[in-house]
């Protein structure tokens, strides 16, 4: 039991898809300038990575092995589309923010991430876990990234006001930088790196190591 | 003899080697029927909502560009109405005209241009308008699917200056809710009461036209003595009759008489 509820809550911090694989960078810039699409995007994905985890998994033993991905990128894009239309029909305002990503959700490293790493193996149960495990953890990162550059981008967070403007006579003074995409880079690297002084085993050997003055030109 | 059991031949499929042929072929004829029947499937079930939430946001640009336009605020406010719908109608016959946005429509361009307007006879033009716009936009407001308010654009020649107004009309298409002129170069001080809301606010409950459908409505000097007269300004009498002159236009028959005639028969 122990080892099937570790399917859900690894993903969420020790085993989190965007600081440990660096999965689903893409959107966690993009929709990330405010709280509330960085809500909406999370809900998306985790709603999207769940069923297909569990239609992968469920047919499983029957997937030909020629056409696997194709299979499974065709399962996650019918799910897409749907949640896509899902949030023009009753979340309109939103998906008109959101444009673009919510259908870039089929190209969403995370979502085939765990179809290929975890639900093409796993019986449906622990499949359903972990894409829920793994749409938090992922939710999580989006929830940290889109709140530290909302306040600190606008002084407000879900559209209400925080902290006192310096235009209203307040004392901050909004850092435009937060509302462009590099600080969300800033922000998820900023997380990585304290991840892995909390988890040093999470620190990948280097690929290459730097050569000392005198040994250059020796090799 | 074949065996004809579709759940026998269902597990002989299943049991074929994933790396079969037939299998992979139909495996993915199936996935590809299943998820496309559950994409469109969907899709026809949420296009009433997705096409109610464009209506929304088309209706709530209208709204916005309606209101930017100088005096419609206030008399919506006044009105206090909530759906608004602006349509396009050729003046002509009075009837709609689809496949115009009325958002790209623009009333003084097109009477500009001889090609999209009518030069007016001198013995019709008595607002001095000189060339009208084949087309016009008109303002319809609802109140919970009823109708509550028409709104015409209408000008003419003042004292010295060409008017811009919206006339604000009850359903019943006889019955004025408001005339609030927008737009003008009158005499400060004189004919520019035009705007003043004390003068606005004789204007409604006004009637046009009698009951042989003749138009009435007419600025008076003094005093009104029935509902088809308002007082006017002192000291503006061309002003005044300017007003008068540019309604007996436009709710005319070279104005907006054939549209106001469907109005009247609850064609709107």
């Amino acid at each position: 039991m122990k080892a099937t509820l570790d399917h859900l809550i690894a993903p969420l911090v020790r085993g989190n898809p965007v600081t440990l694989h660096i999965l689903g960078i893409c959107s966690a810039l993009a929709v990330t300038t405010s709280l509330s699409t960085a809500l909406t995007m999370s809900a998306a994905l985790t709603f999207v990575l769940i069923p297909s985890s569990v239609a992968i998994s469920a047919i499983r033993h029957h997937i030909p092995t020629s056409i696997r991905l194709i299979v499974q990128i065709t399962i996650i894009a019918s799910f897409v589309i749907v949640m896509d239309m899902f949030l023009k029909a009753f979340a309109f305002e939103m998906s008109k923010t959101l444009s673009v990503f919510v259908g870039l959700i089929v190209t969403n490293c995370l979502v085939l991430g765990r179809a290929e790493a975890f639900a093409r193996h796993q019986p449906v149960w622990p499949s359903f876990l972990d894409a829920l495990g793994n749409g938090l953890g992922y939710s999580l990162v989006l929830v940290i990234v889109g709140t530290i550059r909302e306040l600190l981008g606008t002084g407000g967070l879900l559209g209400m006001p925080v902290l006192p403007l310096v235009e209203n006579g307040g004392w901050f003074q909004p850092l435009s930088l937060m509302q462009l995409a590099p600080s969300a880079f800033f922000i998820v690297g900023f997380l990585v790196w304290v991840m892995r002084i909390w988890r040093t085993d999470q620190i990948e050997a280097p690929e290459f190591r730097i050569l000392n003055k005198d040994e250059v030109g020796r090799q | 003899m074949a065996n004809l059991n579709p759940f026998v031949w269902w597990k002989r499929f299943l049991a074929l080697p994933n790396d079969n042929l037939t299998k992979t072929f139909a495996f993915a004829f199936l996935v590809a029927l299943i998820a496309s029947v559950f994409v469109s499937l969907s899709a026809v079930l949420l296009k009433p909502y997705y096409e109610a939430n464009l209506k929304a946001e088309r209706q709530e640009q209208m709204a916005r560009m309606v209101s930017l336009l100088p005096g419609m605020a206030d008399l919506l406010a006044e009105a206090g109405t909530d759906g608004l719908d602006v349509q396009i109608i050729d003046l002509k016959t009075g009837a709609f005209v689809p496949g115009i946005d009325p958002a790209e429509f623009d009333q003084r361009a097109a009477a500009k241009d001889p090609k999209t307007s009518t030069t007016l006879l001198s013995e019709v033009d008595v607002a001095g308008i000189k060339q009208r716009a084949d087309f016009a936009p008109v303002y319809i407001l609802r109140r919970k699917g009823v109708l509550e308010l028409v709104v015409l654009p209408v000008r003419g020649v003042g004292y010295q200056s060409m008017l811009y107004a919206y006339l604000a009309l009850k359903p019943d298409g006889i019955t004025i809710a408001g005339l609030t002129v927008f737009e003008h170069g009158e005499t400060p001080g004189i004919g520019a009461r035009v705007e003043n809301p004390d003068w606005r606010a004789l204007w409604p409950g006004k009637l046009l036209a009698d009951e042989n459908g003749d138009i009435r409505i007419s600025v008076v000097r003094g005093q009104a003595t029935n509902p088809y007269e308002v007082d006017g300004i002192s000291g503006a009498t061309r002003t005044g009759n300017g007003v008068t002159n540019m309604l007996q236009f436009w709710l005319g028959n070279d104005g907006f008489g054939p549209f106001l005639d469907r109005l009247r028969a609850g064609g709107v």
